[in-house]
This record gives structure tokens, sequence and C-alpha cells, in this order.
């Protein structure tokens, strides 16, 4: 931690991708190799870079999915939408071998530590559950047993990014609870939730502000607004809720 | 598609890498005092207005809605207006721990 906090310029950094895995018909994560790599805390992004042959440079954010670990690598998890500049690139046109440009760790504000402590209180829409799944990752790595609950809105089943993970997560019973709403379709036989987040819904899903959970937020921005607004309103405490906007889109 | 300002809005925290090239420290975990209505809160919890197409980043005070940085990239420059904030607290490495 006071490594990375002291660590100097962020500089740039050529990553080379050494695994692509599926996660969703839309969705790929990219296991990159990152020589160098100081380590990071669950919840820090990267900043990606694209060089075009005429020089043209763009630039987007992703969230880090996979825990602190030593061996100088990551694993970021990218929607692909159809119009967009740089995702369809990143989920769709790269292969093993390839190299990408980034800096990171970047962020200090969305992080979770076991230390920090909890309930723990998740909230995430579409790919906005891929910093979080850092912090579930690294609460199980590290045996932590800080109580927490994942709320996960998604269109559809097949569009649960990390959905056998996560089982497998609950299934450890280290005090995980994973409750999905399925905002589009729902297979047959679904009894779970089937709208969008709303007041009601965190209210039944959130431990009660007297017990203080650290809520984390994060996805398209009009559900992160709405998520957050309803927990202020519920009576949590507005410096215990940390929101992470992915934009207009990223649901 | 026409998007509103709020669909837009993003996190201070969206800016970190940006303000780690002005500040060389992570800043957006650290605290500032908005110049206009004196709200102190952590940089990554203000609202952020920054877009790919756009040349720089705007950070506003959430409690009041004033500028507290905006930064433009033009020319091979990088231009950081500060006048939103009254002070932001950075850890002391000069200090004896
Ligand atoms: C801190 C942070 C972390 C993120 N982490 C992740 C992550 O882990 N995984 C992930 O998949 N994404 C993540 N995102 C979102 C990501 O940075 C990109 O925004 C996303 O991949 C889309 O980029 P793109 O180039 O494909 O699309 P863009 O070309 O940027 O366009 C995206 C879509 O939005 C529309 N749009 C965007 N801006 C406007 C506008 N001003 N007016 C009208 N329409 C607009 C476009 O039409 C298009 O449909 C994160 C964002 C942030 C800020
Ligand atoms: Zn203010």
């Amino acid at each position: 931690m006071v490594g990375t906090a002291l660590q100097r310029r962020l500089i740039w950094r050529t990553a080379e991708v050494v695994d692509l895995v599926d996660e969703t018909p839309r969705v790929r994560s990219l296991v990159l190799a990152v020589p160098g790599w100081p380590g990071h805390q669950a919840g820090q992004h990267v900043d990606v870079r694209l060089t075009a042959d005429d020089g043209y440079q763009t630039q987007r954010s992703y969230s880090i999915a996979s825990p602190q670990s030593t061996d100088e690598r990551l694993t970021l998890t990218i929607e692909r939408l159809d119009d967009g500049e740089v995702s369809p690139y990143l989920a769709r046109e790269l292969h093993a071998g390839d190299q990408l440009e980034l800096r990171g760790p970047i962020g200090g504000y969305f992080v979770w530590a076991p230390a920090l402590g909890g309930p723990l209180l998740l909230i995430a829409g579409g790919s906005g559950s891929c910093p979080l799944m850092a912090m579930l990752r690294l609460r199980q790595a590290a045996g932590s047993t800080v109580p927490a609950r994942l709320l996960y809105s998604s269109r559809s089943l097949d569009e649960v990014i990390y959905r056998s993970e996560l089982a497998r997560l609950v299934a450890a019973g280290s005090g995980l609870e994973v409750m999905l709403t399925l905002t589009r379709a729902q297979p047959p036989g679904w009894t779970g939730l089937h709208r969008r987040i709303d007041t009601e819904m965190l209210q039944s899903v959130a431990w009660s502000p007297a017990e203080r959970p650290w809520i984390f937020i994060c996805g398209p921005t009009p559900l992160v607004e709405t998520a957050a607004s309803a927990l202020v309103d519920l009576g949590h405490e507005p410096a215990r809720i940390k929101t992470e906007r992915f934009g207009p889109t990223g649901g | 598609m026409t998007m509103s300002e709020q669909e837009l809005r993003l996190d201070g925290n969206a800016a970190a890498g940006l303000l780690q090239e002005v500040f060389v420290h992570e800043v957006t975990s650290v605290r500032g005092a908005c110049a206009r209505c004196g709200a102190v809160g952590e940089m990554g919890a203000q609202h952020l207005y920054m877009t790919p197409l756009s040349p720089g980043a705007v950070l506003r005070c959430t409690s009041c809605d004033s500028l507290l940085i905006v930064a433009v990239r033009t020319g091979g420059r990088l231009r950081v207006g500060l006048q939103g904030l009254v002070w932001i607290e950075l850890p002391d490495e000069g200090a004896a721990s």
C-alpha cells in the first residue's frame, strides 16, 4: 500500500496479452503481462492508450478485475460496445501476443482492502462488476470473512459477467451473498429480482445504516446516481458510499 | 443521440491518472476544500466531466457544483486551473514518522 502510494511518476508501460477469456457474448477478459508492474489495490484502474498508424491517439479507463498479486500480471474485463471506438478493438481484435500501452495503477478513492472491514455492500450494473470482482477476489484470497453482499443488475442471465465464479465464491461459505436482478429477460422459472435497481430493492438488500456498511457502486452513470441517492435517502452516510461512474454506457 | 450533462458525469476518481501527471502524488484519495461553499471532501468523490473527445477535464464540487479544477491539453501543454480550491491536503513526506 505504501509502495503504491509513494510510487512517483505514472509511466506508460507496454503490456502483452497472454490470455483471453470470453465471459459473455459481449464481454471478454484480457490477461496482461506487464513487466515492472508494481502491484495494485482492489478497485484501482488503468488508462489504456491506443495509437493509430497516423499518430492519432485515444485513451480510455478500465478497472483492474484481478486482485493484488506479485506476478506482474493483471486482468481487464471489457464490454464491447459495437459503436464504440476502443472497446470493440480490445474485446474483439486483440490476440494473445499483441501489445498494448497502459499506465497505472490509478486511483486511491474507490478501493477496498480487508483491513477496511465491512459489512461490504457492492452494487454493480453491467461491466461495473469489474472493480467489485477485484474486491471479492481479494476478499477470498485473503481469507476475509467480512460479510459481503453483491447486488448485480444485468439485462439477462447470459450477460452476467463472472457468473460461475460468483457461484463458487458464494458456495465457499465465507459470508458472501449475491443477488441478481435481470432487467430485460429472465429465464423460465426465474424467481429472483427482475427490475431496475430502486429504493425498495436497496432497502431489502442493504444492511441498516446503523451497521455502517462500506458501499461501492459501479456501472453506467444513471444507475450509479440512482443507487447512490437512494442509499443516502435511506440514511446511509454519504462518506461511506463510494461511486465509480463508467459514463453513459457500460451497462 | 444527445446526452444530458448528467449522463456524461463521472467521478473525480476517473481523472486520477490526469491529476497524477500534475501532482505526482495520487490526489483523488486526499481531501480538498471548495472555494465557493467550503465543503471538504475527497477529490475522487467530486463530479467529473471528461469525454474522450474533449481536450481536458472539469472537476466540480458535489455540494455546490462550482468549478474546482479545470485541466486543458493544448499545443503540447497541460494547463491546470485551480481557482476553485482553497486547499488540498497531501501526505507530508517531510514529516518525521
Ligand atoms: C474509471 C473507469 C473505469 C472503467 N472500467 C471499465 C471496465 O472495467 N470495463 C469496461 O468495459 N468499461 C469500463 N469503463 C468504460 C470505458 O472507459 C469506456 O468508456 C467504454 O469501454 C466505452 O469506450 P468506447 O471507446 O468503446 O466507446 P466510445 O467511442 O467512447 O463511445 C461509447 C458509447 O457512448 C456513446 N457516447 C459516449 N460519449 C458520448 C457523448 N458525449 N455524446 C453522445 N454519445 C456518447 C457512443 O455513441 C457510444 O455508443 C470505465 C470507465 C471509467 C471512467
Ligand atoms: Zn462547493
